[in-house]
């Protein structure tokens, strides 16, 4: 059984209200840190429990905070990104939606850790719904004295705000976050300097992923060490996956990092297998993003051990062999999926994305979309297979920010583990698995 | 004063103050230094857009030997002490230069004989240099109509290669920007909201720092090739500007005024519109004299700065040799 740290209480009635969330035990670690911890023992906590942002990048939360320019004497932000738009990632979303006082608890009890004064959370501006639901219950945690001037008798004050963001996905990436909440054009910034320095209009900042912010509450109830105690290795503490694609019970599942991987596709408990008993072909583990891996190196290593679900286990073998956790995104293939097909499908997200500030990423997203379409569509050319492996190389780890990567890996990857079926595209466009699955009107365009 | 910094470049090395980029750096030390598409020295913030003029930083610095994973962009990377830098000498860098000069020809026509800033184009210098002589890329390639924004500036958006340039210059330069970049990624365009006029005291300025054929001088299109004009420094007192510019000339007549640059082709020091568009008398000028070219610049290639030999000809002197 996997232990629930976050989700725990998520299906008690009643739990978005303040009344039910304070019953279950809620906004406990505000009251303990205001009142007996200072904020810089909080942090220490947060570092000691290990946790990792669980945006993406997998960056040690209490290094993050500790970066913060403490010396300047500009106000500090602290900047909840719950901007959630990875394809194959809906874990923020569930969580703010089903316990919003959980993200809002953390939020004051990590500015409180942060001195800052004044947090915002960045939500996608299409998600209005889970934007009500946050401001209800800001308003209720105001209401109760959690936010605001002097909150708990402790001295400290907070204002928290929701802001809406514009939908471009590339509003996600902290830096292009912090420009679009200044009111601009949401492009990344060249870094450094990094946000703990210069982030919100100048300020340092601390950009966070609503999971990792919602972890904190927990860590500073039962303490760090509890916390590091869960996992597996560096990977500490549990992980919020959203599974989808060919699975029985696709959803939101909170695991403990280092949970098989095997069994997080097969068991009951979690993605409960492939749909129609289908064969597995592949799985996307961490958001469309990281490396495709097919079935073999799913399952195992290179090396032939277990893979596991954690930040270790699933980079075994760097880019050869091994993909990412990134945000959790699980993305099941089963034996009848195209993956050129489906490259085609998220490299046209990439492409439409592209902020096109830098010229890689601008013009090369669109080309590999085109290629790929090409092929897709039963015009590709044997040397397009080879063309698309360079444009994705004078992209990756050339670009300003990691979108270009993005763009790239999937690319690489696919080819790379899944060559053959890029030929049969190429020599024998009927050969196509999703024109046999879904007939001709699937593919015109 | 604190300490100078020493920085290592394809092997050379220089001493430089804390806060120099590795580019200029690079320029200082002179040689063969990285290009640059969207840098600006005279620009506040630009620079790390185009990504032409990455390096491999081989030795972060003296206290932390190891390289940096990737390739860096040299504009805003700033140099450490015990920096090693590798520029020409190292192929992934030229192989990321290719990749990026290849991008930036798929929405970019080569199409030098008929623009006016051919032989003063930084892209077409830099395909020289990188580009191949055939293309890979097969598919649709973005189309646009000129659009006049304002009475002086032509915007031919075919050509433009999102540098930015244009933008910040419009923003340090003039009170209100009223034109900067619309969408996102390759469908990303410069213009001004709806179509809107671009008139303002400077706004000349942005024709000169954009560095291919994207914004051009309506007094100016399809007056002369620029090698075939002739430039000469000239400065005038006014009031809005420093007043130093560059004539050029066809003939006695004065068909462009611009801006000086410097040897990197960047603007020092930005002009008004009335120096640029409405002074075209000699008699508005002091002139100085022919300005300077580069040698290995195109625009050197009428020599006019050489003295001239000219044997007398007798022109009714057809048949001299029969
Ligand atoms: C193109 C792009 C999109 C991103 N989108 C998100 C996002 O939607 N949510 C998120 O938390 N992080 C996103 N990130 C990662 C953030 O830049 C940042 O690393 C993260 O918010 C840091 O939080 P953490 O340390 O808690 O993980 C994105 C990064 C990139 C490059
Ligand atoms: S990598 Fe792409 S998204 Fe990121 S700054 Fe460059 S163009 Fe914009
Ligand atoms: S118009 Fe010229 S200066 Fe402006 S962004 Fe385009 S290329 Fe750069
Ligand atoms: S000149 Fe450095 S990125 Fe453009």
């Amino acid at each position: 059984m996997s232990k629930k740290l976050l989700l725990e209480h998520v299906d008690k009635e009643g739990i978005q209200y303040i009344d039910t969330y304070i019953k279950f035990g809620g906004y406990a670690s505000v009251t303990k840190a205001l009142k007996s911890l200072s904020p810089d023992q909080v942090v220490e906590e947060v570092k000691t429990s290990g946790l990792r942002g669980r945006g993406g990048a997998g960056f040690p939360t209490g290094m993050k905070w500790s970066f913060l320019d403490k010396k300047s004497d500009k106000p500090k932000y602290l900047v909840c990104n719950a901007d959630e738009s990875e394809p194959g990632t809906f874990k923020d979303r569930y969580l703010m939606e089903k316990i919003p006082h959980l993200l809002i608890e953390g939020m004051i009890v990590s500015s409180f850790a942060l001195n800052a004064n004044t947090s915002y959370i960045y939500v996608r501006g299409e998600m209005m719904y889970v934007i009500k639901i946050l401001e209800r219950a800001i308003a209720e945690a105001y209401s109760k004295g959690y936010l605001g001037k002097n909150i708990m008798g402790s001295g400290y004050d907070l204002n928290l705000y929701v802001q809406p963001g514009g939908g471009a996905y590339i509003c996600g990436e902290e830096t292009a976050l912090l420009e679009s909440l200044e009111g601009k054009r949401g492009n990344p910034r060249n870094k450094p300097p990094f946000p703990a320095v210069w982030g919100l209009y100048g300020c340092p900042t601390v950009v966070n992923n609503v999971e990792t912010i919602a972890a904190v509450p927990w860590i500073v109830n039962q303490g760090g060490a509890a916390y590091a105690a869960i996992g597996v290795g560096k990977s500490t503490g549990t992980k919020l996956i959203s599974a989808c694609g060919n699975i029985n019970n696709p959803g939101v599942y909170e695991i403990e990092l280092g949970l098989p991987v095997e069994e997080f596709i097969y068991s009951d408990n979690y993605c409960g297998g492939i749909t129609n008993s289908r064969e597995l072909k592949a799985v996307v583990p961490g958001g469309s993003s990281v490396p495709i891996l097919p079935k073999d190196l799913i399952l195992k290593t290179a090396a032939g051990d277990s893979r596991l679900m954690s930040y270790e286990s699933l980079a075994e073998g760097g880019f050869v062999s091994g993909s990412m956790l990134g945000s959790g995104g699980f993305i099941v293939f089963d034996d009848q999926a195209c993956i050129v097909r489906n490259l085609w499908n998220f490299t046209r997200f990439y492409h439409h994305e592209s902020c096109g500030q830098c010229s890689p990423c601008r013009e090369g997203t669109g080309w590999m979309e085109k290629v790929l379409h090409r092929i897709e569509y039963g015009h590709g050319k044997m040397t397009d297979i080879d063309l698309l492996v360079d444009v994705a190389k004078n992209i990756e780890g050339k670009t300003i920010c990691p979108l270009g990567d993005a763009a790239a890996w999937p690319v690489a990857s696919a080819i790379r583990h899944f060559r053959s079926e890029f030929e049969d595209h190429v020599r024998n466009p009927d050969s196509c698995l999703a024109k046999h699955l879904h007939g001709d009107f699937a593919l015109a365009h | 004063m604190s300490e100078l910094l020493k920085v290592t470049i394809d092997g050379r090395s220089i001493e430089v103050p804390p806060g120099t980029t590795i580019l200029q750096a690079a320029r200082q030390l002179g040689g063969k230094y990285p290009p640059a598409m969207c840098y600006y020295s005279s620009l506040e913030n630009t620079g790390g857009k185009c990504r032409v003029c990455l390096v491999k930083v081989a030795q972060a610095s003296e206290a932390n030997p190891r390289p940096m994973p990737k390739l860096v962009a040299s504009c805003i990377t700033r140099v450490e002490n015990g920096m090693v830098v590798e520029n020409e000498t190292n192929q992934e860098v030229i192989n990321a230069r290719n990749g990026v000069v290849e991008f930036l020809l798929i929405n970019h026509p080569l199409d030098c004989p008929v623009c006016d800033q051919a032989g003063e184009c930084d892209l077409q210098n830099l395909s020289f240099d990188h580009g191949k002589e055939n293309t890979r890329y097969e598919e649709g390639r973005r189309e646009f109509d000129k659009i006049d924004i304002g009475p002086y500036v032509q915007l031919h958006m075919t050509r433009c290669i999102l540098c930015y340039r244009c933008v910040y210059a419009a923003e340090q330069l003039t009170n209100q920007r009223v034109h900067g970049v619309l969408n996102r990624g390759d469908v990303s365009e410069i213009s001004t909201y709806i179509k809107n006029a671009i008139d303002n005291d400077f706004s000349g300025n942005i024709i000169d720092v954009c560095p291919v054929g994207a914004l051009t001088d309506k007094t100016y299109r399809f007056k002369q090739r620029v090698w075939f004009s002739k430039p000469f420094d000239a400065h005038r007192e006014c009031s809005h500007c420093c007043g130093k510019t560059v004539l050029w000339l066809k003939g006695d007549n004065i068909i462009r005024v611009t801006a000086r640059k410097n040897e990197f082709g960047e603007v020092e020091e930005f002009i008004c519109n009335s120096c640029r568009f409405e002074k075209r008398d000699i008699s508005d000028w002091i002139v100085e004299g022919p300005r300077k070219v580069d040698q290995e610049s195109v625009i050197a290639s009428n020599k006019y700065e050489l003295p001239v030999i000219s044997p007398a000809v007798n022109v009714d002197a057809k048949f001299v040799s029969e």
